[in-house]
């Protein structure tokens, strides 16, 4: 029976099905359903590990003791696993491994739009990219048994709109996967100059043979249709030109590294015009120009951002002219305009922790190098407290190097910012290099007892693992005081008096601090504030006071400041705003 | 087979995910070929979302075009606004008159326009109205106005599927404890929907 499913729910059904039992990830959208899905069976095992490099080792683990095994991370996240991943290159698999990386396209949750097709190119690892979730199941299936044949790890591509996008799936019975036995081979598993050179040229061979492969394999489909268009395309560019286009020929490409040559040359020579349609780089094109074959792409596709039918559909329009459906009207009449209407940004949600603490940062103007969770959106307005955000864990190290930079008193008013997920994934090596090079900068902690933008993810600093089983929880006053911290202060930021003196003593003092600032997310399912605020009207002054919180419950209109009941959580952060005791039950 | 092209616009945190989820069951078991196009991560903090609902006898993209839209249905009188440039000429719009401001409104910066909704009444547009908070309120809960929302489009007779068809989906897309009253906000959208 065919059920409808998100493109990460079937790569987690197909690496199941496909005989996988171990799976280690790090949240990060558009890719966290894949492992959050695993974690729904009781047969396989799976983990949140602190980051993704840590994730690729333990699938290469598995992999190496006879498992089929499986990492999941969105596209900058194989930024921080990229270290094993040129290595295990090398030493190959022992039972079938996948890398699934979701690349994000548009930027819907990603500080950038980095095409991680290269990465498989310069690692020499294979790539699959499946284009609907059916194909997510397949292809991950294929996947595991493929990187047994070919002795490599397997790198599986998703952008979001295949990772987050349902469509229709039908499962086939699980394989009944035995371990494979467990050899101890330190030419295949050690790593050092003497025997990896040994390894190169294993990985040389096996591209060839996976060019090969490339050549026959029905992963690379033609579909004929009209001559005088040939179209190549992978993934969710295939579905947009194909809507486009019905009537043109296709060069489907589901191995996208090693590319088919061969293939490629034939389609060309059979086609009139030859055009490549993919978001992001140049990846393809660059590759059939290589080949000295005539190709139209990029010069009439954007690099940036994610492409759609329409795009597609006026880009090769001329080109297409004969071949289009007679009924597709290129003109539609636009609705009544309402003219220029305002921007609903994403916002802290009302009760947010993390509002109180960038309320407080912006009221001592401090500069604050911040880093990626929901706590990025105090950069925007109404708080506009943050300087930076580069990559995770670069909140600490960017204070240290202004610190470095601009010497101790520009330190006194500088703030390194993450979260607790954060600061566990890469931001403690960060507190080392302050200690240990004699910084002073102060470090904050925001620690929300979850990985929040992901969705609700616990982390080491929780105590509950990805089943929410009870574990063992890092304290993280005890690791910072470890690391050398000396000064680690634990505070709650909805206590604003006490928050600002402490962040104006640690600031001050000429020695590494953390401060720990303690409050869970307003979302997670045992925080009950109780009933909501109301502004009693006759004791509001409409100061607006309360206004410079910037919570989306409290609202500016005509005849005064309400609050709005349906958005209102009851934290009372805005009642120690007011001077009037104006925000009442 | 006739297909639809569905936009779902909103709020994050309205449930607009859960309302994709019940129309694309619906399709499915009304035997159609089904894409449904999701927004997780940041945009869900209070943002503006909208999620595609497509369904057919085969689809291939997961989104919708601008102006390839047959429905939007719209859980905020501004959203409607937004994306109004994606709706066919002939297209249906239905709204939940409920406003809520964005951050730039709040902080002052800019005014929410006024009269959207008599505007849409008085335009050519198809566009339905209504106050789905206040329907779902007196069901038992205000989250419910995802479901009045869909009953509507029901109602219209929108996509061809039969009334019980989409109870069936509700009920398999919703808590258990909540299917009492999430069915009668889907009884009430129908109603709605029918008589227009």
């Amino acid at each position: 029976m065919k059920r409808l499913m998100l493109g990460n729910e079937a790569v987690a059904h197909g690496f199941r099905d496909g005989g996988g039992t171990v799976a280690s990830a790090y949240p990060g959208t558009p890719s966290t359903e894949i492992t959050e899905n695993i974690a729904k069976f009781d047969d396989v095992y799976s983990e949140w590990a602190p980051n993704e490099k840590v994730a690729t080792e333990v699938a290469i683990g598995a992999s190496v003791a006879g498992a089929r095994s499986i990492c999941a991370m969105k596209h900058v996240g194989l930024n921080v696993a990229a270290d094993p991943l040129f290595t295990v290159s090398y030493t190959g698999v022992n039972g079938g491994m996948i890398i699934a990386v979701a690349d994000d396209p548009g930027m819907h949750s990603s500080q950038n739009e980095q095409d991680s097709r290269y990465y498989a190119r310069s690692a020499h690892v294979p790539m699959l990219e499946p284009a609907d979730s059916q194909e997510c199941y397949d292809f991950t299936r294929e996947a595991l048994k493929l990187s047994e044949r070919f002795d490599t790890p397997f790198l599986l591509r998703l952008t979001t709109r295949i990772a987050h996008s349902q469509s229709l799936v039908e499962t086939s019975p699980r394989e009944d996967y035995k371990l494979k036995e467990y050899k101890k081979d330190f030419r295949k598993y050690v790593m050092m100059p003497g025997m990896a050179k040994v390894r190169h040229q294993v990985v040389e061979k096996r591209d060839n043979d996976l060019r090969e492969f490339a050549e026959e394999t029905e992963l690379n489909r033609i579909e004929w249709g009209s001559r005088e268009v040939g179209i190549i395309c992978s993934g969710i560019a295939y579905q947009y030109a194909k809507e486009a286009y019905p009537k043109a020929s296709f060069l489907k490409l589901g191995l996208v590294y090693p590319l088919p040559e061969k293939k490629i040359a034939d389609f060309a020579s059979q086609v009139k015009t030859l055009i490549v349609v993919e978001e992001l780089e140049p990846y393809f094109e660059d590759h059939i120009k290589k080949l000295g074959i005539k190709v139209i792409g990029k010069e009439r596709l954007t690099l940036q951002g994610e492409l759609s039918t329409n795009m597609v559909r006026n880009s090769f329009a001329d080109i297409c002219a004969d071949i289009v459906e007679e009924d597709y009207r290129q003109d539609f009449k636009q609705p009544a305009a309402f003219g220029n209407i305002p921007q609903r940004p994403p916002v802290m949600c009302p009760g947010c922790p993390h509002r109180a603490a960038f309320f407080v940062f912006k009221k001592l103007g401090l500069t604050v190098c911040g880093d990626i969770g929901c706590y990025t959106l105090g950069a925007l307005p109404p708080s506009e407290a943050m300087d930076t955000c580069v990559c995770m864990g670069a909140s600490i190290g960017m204070a240290h190097g202004m610190e470095k930079a601009r010497g101790k008193d520009f330190a006194k008013k500088t703030i390194a910012v993450l979260g607790d997920s954060t600061f566990i994934h890469s931001g403690i090596t960060g507190l080392i290099d302050i200690v240990y090079n004699k910084g002073v900068s102060t470090v904050v902690i925001l620690d929300n007892s979850i990985t929040g933008m992901t969705g609700h993810q616990h982390n080491p600093t929780t105590g509950f693992t990805i089943k929410n089983e009870p574990t063992k929880q890092v304290d993280l006053e005890k690791l910072c005081e470890a690391i050398g911290v000396s000064r680690v202060r634990i505070c709650d930021p909805f206590d604003l008096k006490e928050f600002e003196k402490v962040l104006r003593e640690e600031t001050a003092v000429e020695e590494p601090s953390v401060v720990i600032s303690q409050r869970p997310c307003a979302l997670l399912k045992n925080v009950h504030y109780g009933a909501p605020y109301a502004i009693d009207t006759e004791k509001c002054k409409k100061c607006s006071s309360c206004m410079r919180l910037g919570c989306p419950a409290i609202v500016k209109k005509d005849d005064g400041i309400m609050i709005n009941n349906a958005l209102c959580c009851g934290c009372g952060l805005c009642t120690k705003m007011c001077a009037f005791g104006a925000i009442v039950r | 087979m006739q297909g639809m092209n569905i936009m779902i616009v909103g709020v994050g945190g309205q449930g607009t995910l859960l309302a994709s989820r019940v129309i694309g069951g619906a399709a499915l078991a009304a035997g159609y070929d089904v894409k449904v196009s999701e927004v997780h991560g940041m945009s869900q903090r209070g943002g503006s979302v909208v999620t595609y609902v497509r369904f057919g006898q085969k689809v291939n993209s997961p989104l919708v075009d601008i102006g390839d839209a047959d429905l939007i249905l719209s859980f905020e009188a501004l959203e409607a606004v937004r994306f109004l440039k994606y709706l066919k000429p002939q297209g249906t719009l239905i709204v939940n008159e409920q406003q809520i401001d964005p951050m730039p409104v709040i902080a002052g910066a800019e005014k929410y326009p006024e009269g959207i909704i008599d505007s849409l009444k008085k335009s050519d547009i198809n566009a339905i109205t209504l106050d789905a908070a206040e329907i779902a309120t007196q069901c038992g809960d205000i989250r419910a106005v995802n479901i009045v929302l869909i009953g509507v489009m029901a109602g219209l007779g929108l996509g061809g599927i039969d009334r019980e068809i989409w109870r069936d989906s509700v009920a398999k897309c919703v808590p258990q404890k909540a299917l009492e009253l999430n069915l009668k906000a889907f009884d009430m959208g129908f109603e709605r929907g029918s008589c227009k």
